[in-house]
């Protein structure tokens, strides 16, 4: 056991900041460093770039309130696809009814109808969350056995519900008119939606690690994550915490699966539980509990994905799988172990 | 009574309404063929001694070691697969189905190993996302490899001649059912389920089997007790695995196909977890009642809710609740209560009943 050292308090950084260990964010930069060599077309590496980088940061988008609640509470919500589900229905419903200005030819007409759906998304899925976190997961704290059935549960029933509402079928769910196609830097082809996808995940990442490093709010967030017992004993009600964190990651997941859906163009009911899986990967690989790990973790799949799509399609089917395999063989804890007390 | 004894391991019903339901199921199987004519009431039966065996080695996991595994359908299909792929390869005789079997079966343990040492040390959360995310890479493995696996179609093969319909053991009907493949193979079924649940039956009741109840109950006093807690969920595990890989033989060899929509879909994971859970964690007897009332419920409860949704039709909403594909919704209600009220299932229930008289 090493003891890490405080860093001094000075004035104007009172709130401690987070360590950050910098090996796993080197080898991010060394896997884009080495795929630019094996792809050996600027123009192509650029593009699967961006297109790893997009889909990384809906990964992330939607697993990080997953794993935050993990860290938090000891619970793990195997029916957090259910969220993502909720998102990309709502979007649907909501893109329908704003179909007249979404598919305007005007830039600020289609924000104004991508806005709207994407917050109605977000709102409903916190909804639906808190719901979840009262009647489902409440009563099953600290059961881990149980949590996991009960959670799959919910999840069977929900989906049945989803196609109660919605019905059965594939729903089309169409980009904004603007946001359609791809336009050309150089001969370099950027897909303009998947610029979208990294501005909001980029913005989401951002936002998260103001209010963790920042507010005060965070950081009893980050001590709880550490020490929930003794975040107790200061008189905090870490509960109430929880459940904000639980609702907050809710509506994070649905506007993960808002985008996601639009990313593909269509939802189907088993949108949720597809991501799941990619979502557990990276929360495993970053560690769980980890918002750093989460976030390193979301990149290296959405990148290694897509260059080893490039470059060896058959084994892309497995490299998610591989890069878990090799992640737990180097750090069996994941990249940024969270150290509980 | 003693050989009953030594054959159920002296783990009884322990209740009258338990036994006579199991007696019940053992008959009702047992003279399947003779008692229902119709293929479709057969090929149910079939798929109960199927899933009967399945679930219990589920049950083997969840209820008895208290780990959950989300990866019980891969090793199913990987049962299928083997015996699919070898009697297309090899020919359908015995031998290729015997090889098939044995293949299969070194495959699963072989992974389920793997994926034991990987993840079973760390916690139950850990080893379930790492199951279901290695389930859902072979699914997608089985699909794509359409040259080994025959991809989303599947493959259907030939059985050895013995068991096609066509072959027929005697002359003369027996009982006014004519001794077909499909009864012989039926009985191949029912037997080796039978042997297997007897036989899981046997190791629940073992010390070993004691020794996954105190991990379950608690791991850390097991460990302190001297049980290395890791080597026994892993075994386990590999267990479990070997179980549900003759089982999917079982099934592939009745349906004379595998696919991943008759093995490897997610759909059957879930199916398997209502049936242990309905039917109650931590008993074989549980097991045996939650599949056999879940597939019978499956094959026949929907032709009743067609009923009731046409009967509702008119009303708002309600038609679509109890549309025939929605009773998923209400096995999944079901599921919740049972998790939260009734932990020991229906087995539980049927074992209190006397209990609550008093």
């Amino acid at each position: 056991m090493t003891h890490p050292t405080l860093p001094a308090a000075t004035a104007e950084d009172s709130l401690p900041r987070m360590r950050m260990d910098p090996v796993p964010i080197l080898l991010l930069a060394a896997i884009v460093a080495l795929a630019f060599f094996l792809i050996g077309s600027t123009s192509t590496w650029v593009t699967l770039t961006i297109a790893g980088l997009a889909m990384g940061l809906l990964v992330f988008v939607m697993a990080s309130g997953l794993t935050l609640v993990f860290g938090l509470m000891d619970v793990m919500n195997f029916a957090h696809g259910l969220f993502i589900a909720i998102g990309a229905y709502m979007a649907t419903s909501a893109m329908k009814a704003f179909s007249g200005p979404a598919s305007a030819d005007s830039l600020i007409s289609n924000l104004g109808a991508l806005g709207p759906s994407l917050l109605a998304a977000m709102l409903v899925a916190a909804l639906v969350g808190l719901f979840f976190e009262r009647v489902i997961i409440r009563p099953v704290y600290g059961q881990h056995l149980k949590q996991i059935l009960i959670t799959t549960g919910g999840m069977i029933v929900a989906e049945q519900l989803i196609h109660v509402f919605w019905g059965p079928d594939l729903i089309p769910l169409p980009r904004p008119e603007t946001l359609r196609g791809s336009f050309l830097v150089g001969d370099i082809a950027i897909e303009k939606f998947r610029l979208v996808a990294v501005v909001i995940g980029l913005a989401v990442f951002a936002g998260m690690s103001l209010a963790l490093n920042r507010t005060r709010v965070g950081l009893l967030v980050r001590a709880g994550v550490e020490n929930k017992e003794m975040v107790e004993a200061m008189g905090y009600r870490i509960r109430h915490l929880f459940v904000a964190v639980f609702v907050a990651g809710s509506a994070l997941a649905g506007l993960g699966g808002a985008l996601w859906g639009m990313y593909q163009e269509n939802v189907t009911v088993h949108i949720g539980a597809q991501m799941m899986v990619l979502i557990f990967i990276v929360i495993i690989i970053g560690g769980l509990g980890s918002v750093v790990g989460c976030f390193v973790g979301s990149l290296l799949v959405g990148l290694i994905a897509n260059y080893v799509g490039f470059l060896s399609p058959k084994i892309a089917l497995g490299s998610n799988i591989l890069l878990m395999m090799l992640v737990l063989f180097w750090r069996p804890q994941g990249l940024y172990p969270v150290n509980k007390q | 009574m003693t050989p009953l004894r030594s054959l159920l391991s002296a783990d009884f019903p322990r209740s009258r309404a338990l036994a006579a339901v199991l007696a019940c199921t053992f008959f009702a199987l047992a003279f399947a063929p003779f008692l229902f004519s119709s293929t479709r009431a057969l090929d149910v039966a079939a798929k109960v001694c199927v899933f009967i065996v399945l679930v219990a080695s589920y049950d083997l996991l969840l209820g008895y070691t208290g780990i959950v595994s989300f990866a019980h359908t891969m090793f199913f299909g990987i049962g299928g697969y083997g015996v699919a792929i070898a009697a297309t390869r090899l020919g359908a005789s015995w031998p290729s189905v015997v090889a098939g079997t044995v293949g299969a079966l070194l495959v699963s343990v072989a992974l389920s190993l793997l994926v034991g040492l990987f993840s079973l040390r760390v916690k139950a959360i850990f080893f379930a996302m790492v199951t279901l995310a290695v389930a859902s890479f072979f699914a997608i493995l089985a699909s794509q490899l359409s040259n080994i696996t025959g991809g989303e179609d599947g493959m259907t093969f030939k059985v050895p001649e013995m068991l096609r319909p066509a072959y027929s053991l005697f002359e003369d009907p027996i009982l006014g059912v004519s001794i077909s493949g499909k009864v012989i193979t039926y009985y191949l079924v029912f037997v080796v389920a039978l042997a297997l649940f007897l036989a899981l039956l046997r190791v629940v009741n073992s010390p070993f089997g004691r020794v996954l109840l105190a991990i379950r109950e608690n791991d850390f006093r097991a460990e302190a007790l001297g049980y290395r807690t890791v080597v026994y969920r892993t075994v386990a595990n590999c267990l479990g695995a070997a179980v549900a890989t003759l089982s999917g033989v079982l099934y592939a060899l009745w349906l004379r196909y595998t696919g991943p929509n008759t093995t490897l879909d997610f759909s059957i994971m879930v199916d398997i977890l209502l049936m242990v859970v309905i039917g109650g964690m931590g008993t074989m007897y549980g097991a045996a009642i939650g599949a056999t009332l879940f597939i019978v419920a499956q094959s026949y409860l929907q032709d009743l809710m067609k009923l009731a949704s046409d009967a509702a039709q008119g009303i708002p909403l309600l038609p679509n609740l109890l549309h025939p594909d929605r009773w998923l919704l209400w096995m999944g209600v079901l599921f919740v209560v049972c998790v939260y009220y009734f932990p020991l299932g229906i087995v539980g229930r049927l074992r209190d009943m006397p209990a609550v008289r008093k």
